[in-house]
């Protein structure tokens, strides 16, 4: 082979050396179909960016027009929501509470079982019975939200009766339960990829120290997952403040300025489905308050998303 | 199967010395032999000893009755070609391998002075962990501070006194030489520690339980030059107060640091004694072409 090689090594070679324009033009070909291919998969990622761009214009449009008829300060201050009175008063504080409300009970009902199933899966449960339980949750976070809100509002909400008589039929309790049952599946998959990513090392330098499961999984591995358990958490929480059908159903539709959960009341975004189901007579300053309520809540959630961005960045672990 | 002088031990842990000819002889071989000898020999008692350890992987036979001793207060080296075994003897010491199921293995290792029978299913691994302490290939500081992964062991064993843990994290920083490195930010994350420094507090971490026995599984490994002289260094210093089992693929630590060593292939013992006999006069042609590099 050597000897061939230093004889000659054009032989070698099953095609003839290119001249310099065949070469020049073969590049250039090649160019222009990665500079089409790229700029494709730049439109793709584009897509995503006009559509938030555009959902953002649409509601600081048309909240524009909404706040020349109702100024900032009353809207943010006002304790009354009622659009529909013969004297319309737009204060966000009555649905501001409410959202806050069913959001703080869901949460109470799916940071806890959300994070006991995350170190349970995570950290003692055999393959078998997570290959079992798995599916399971996926199942319960693939329930469409109109199908808990009868949940809530049939069941849930009955059964409480039956514990406090005087309960309201509707009421942000039951709701808010039933929504923290509908994101467990989000917190609890969420905060158990974060606690798997746990390398290995780590928990057998605990269980090499002496230290039992229950020690090593809340003394070792919690700790060193807290960063994305956090952004669960606060992915949950994203979730909660803004789950519309759950809270339209179960919570009722009265804008009462309450955090009482025991009482009805109305959340940004079941107001949002009520107008959107046409109480109101579009172009009115009614319709045009959906505006300023969707801008209210997504300026929650861009809010939250920092806080989860700074939590990430500031409990990372590096190992 | 094993045909090593050496592996006729009674259950006398006195008794279990490794070649009771080489001292007397290792004296011309050696330069510094006046300290090697007062290290090895006749009366250096066995803290544990093998006895027809095997071990399976599954169906896989990975050790086959493996049977050696390791003396008290005395550092034994275990070398070999990767794949040799030397890593799954080490982790059965503390019983890493009950945490992964499919591992299997029968045999003995009996911990002196007590006779414990490490391997026995009755003994709890937790209390075998307790007693034995592991330093792993790659430093593995816990996401805390290093005040807190020296007290980690106190801690998880009930340790409630604020004065008895700061003395204990104290003496362990001190025995891990890494006191005087660290002593101004012991509230810092472990994390932001070099990797030689977090290799050491994970040695200050096992120091401060007093364990009887120290596992090191490749502790330099993951380390540059100079970190890694200083681990040696501290394995020195380490060796009058605990007994210290080590993995490596260096030669040479071996050599400069062990007082016995264990040479094994495929899941066989093939050569244990004396540091200095096994390197200068190893009985086997097969430890022999290993340690001076013909094979593996």
């Amino acid at each position: 082979m050597q000897e061939n090689n230093s004889s000659g090594a054009a032989t070698l070679v099953p095609y003839g050396p290119l001249s310099v324009s065949d070469r020049l033009a073969k590049k250039a070909l090649r160019n222009f179909k990665e500079r089409v291919i790229e700029l494709l998969l730049l439109g793709a990622a584009f897509v995503s960016v006009l559509t938030t761009v555009g959902i953002i214009w649409v509601l600081v449009s048309e909240s524009v027009n909404f706040f020349r008829n109702v100024s900032i300060w009353s809207f943010l201050t006002d304790t009354m929501w009622t659009p529909l009175f013969a004297e319309p008063r737009y204060g966000i504080l009555p649905l501001l509470a409410g959202t806050l409300t069913t959001s703080a009970v869901a949460l109470v009902v799916a940071i806890p079982l959300g994070t006991t199933i995350a170190i349970y899966l995570s950290e003692f449960a055999r393959p078998s019975v997570r290959e079992v339980v798995k599916p399971f949750l996926e199942l319960l976070g693939g329930i469409p939200t109109i199908v808990y809100g009868y949940f809530a509002l049939m069941v849930v909400i009955p059964m409480l009766q039956l514990l406090m008589p005087e309960l309201s039929g509707f009421n942000m309790l039951g709701a808010g339960i039933v929504m923290g049952i509908a994101i467990i599946p989000y917190v609890s998959s969420l905060a158990e990829d974060a606690m798997r990513a746990v390398p290995m090392s780590m928990r057998e330098g605990s269980y090499a120290m002496g230290a039992t499961r229950l020690q090593t999984a809340f003394r070792v591995v919690f700790p060193a997952a807290l960063s994305g358990i956090l952004s669960a958490y606060i992915l949950g929480i994203s979730r909660a403040v803004g789950e519309t059908m759950i809270v339209a159903v179960a919570a009722g539709m009265q804008p009462n300025f309450t955090v009482n959960p025991l009482e009805p009341a109305q959340t940004i975004s079941a107001y949002i489905v009520q107008v959107a189901l046409g109480d109101l007579p579009h172009g009115s300053i009614g319709y045009q308050s959906i505006f300023a309520a969707g801008l209210s809540l997504m300026l929650m959630t861009l809010a939250l998303n920092l806080v989860g961005h700074v939590v990430r960045r500031r409990y990372r672990e590096a190992y | 199967m094993v045909s090593v002088a050496t592996m006729q031990m009674s259950e006398q842990p006195v008794a279990g010395t490794a070649v009771q000819a080489g001292t007397a002889s290792g004296e011309a071989r050696n330069p510094n032999s006046s300290e090697t000898t007062a290290r090895t020999g006749a009366g250096v008692p066995v803290k544990a000893s093998v006895e027809n350890f095997s071990f399976y992987y599954g169906d896989f036979k990975a050790l086959k009755s493996i049977s050696m001793p390791v003396h008290e207060k005395r550092v034994t080296a275990l070398i070999g070609p990767s794949g040799c075994g030397k890593s799954t003897l080490l982790r059965t010491f503390n019983r890493m391998h009950d945490l992964y199921p499919g591992n299997r293995y029968d045999g003995t290792i009996r911990l002196h002075p007590d006779n414990t029978n490490l391997l026995d299913p009755a003994v709890d691994p937790i209390e075998v962990r307790m007693r034995i302490g592991m330093v792993f290939q790659k430093p593995n500081p816990f996401p805390k501070s290093i005040y807190e992964n020296v007290a980690y062991g106190l801690r998880i064993r009930g340790e409630r006194n604020r004065s008895v843990i700061d003395d204990r994290v104290r003496e362990a920083l001190r025995g891990a030489a890494l006191w005087s490195e660290v002593e101004h930010r012991l509230h810092d994350p472990a994390t932001a520690l070099s990797g030689g420094q977090q290799q050491r507090l994970c040695i200050a971490r096992c120091l401060a339980t007093q364990p009887e026995v120290l596992l090191f599984d490749e502790p330099t490994s993951a380390l540059d030059p100079i970190a890694t002289a200083s681990i040696e260094e501290l394995i020195h210093e380490l060796r009058d107060k605990v007994t210290i089992l080590i993995v490596t693929h260096n030669m040479q630590q071996a050599a400069r640091v062990s007082d016995y060593t264990a040479y094994m292939y495929l899941g066989e013992l093939m050569e244990f004694g004396e540091t200095n006999q096994i390197f200068v006069n190893p009985k086997r042609k097969e430890t022999e072409d290993y340690i001076t590099g013909r094979f593996g």
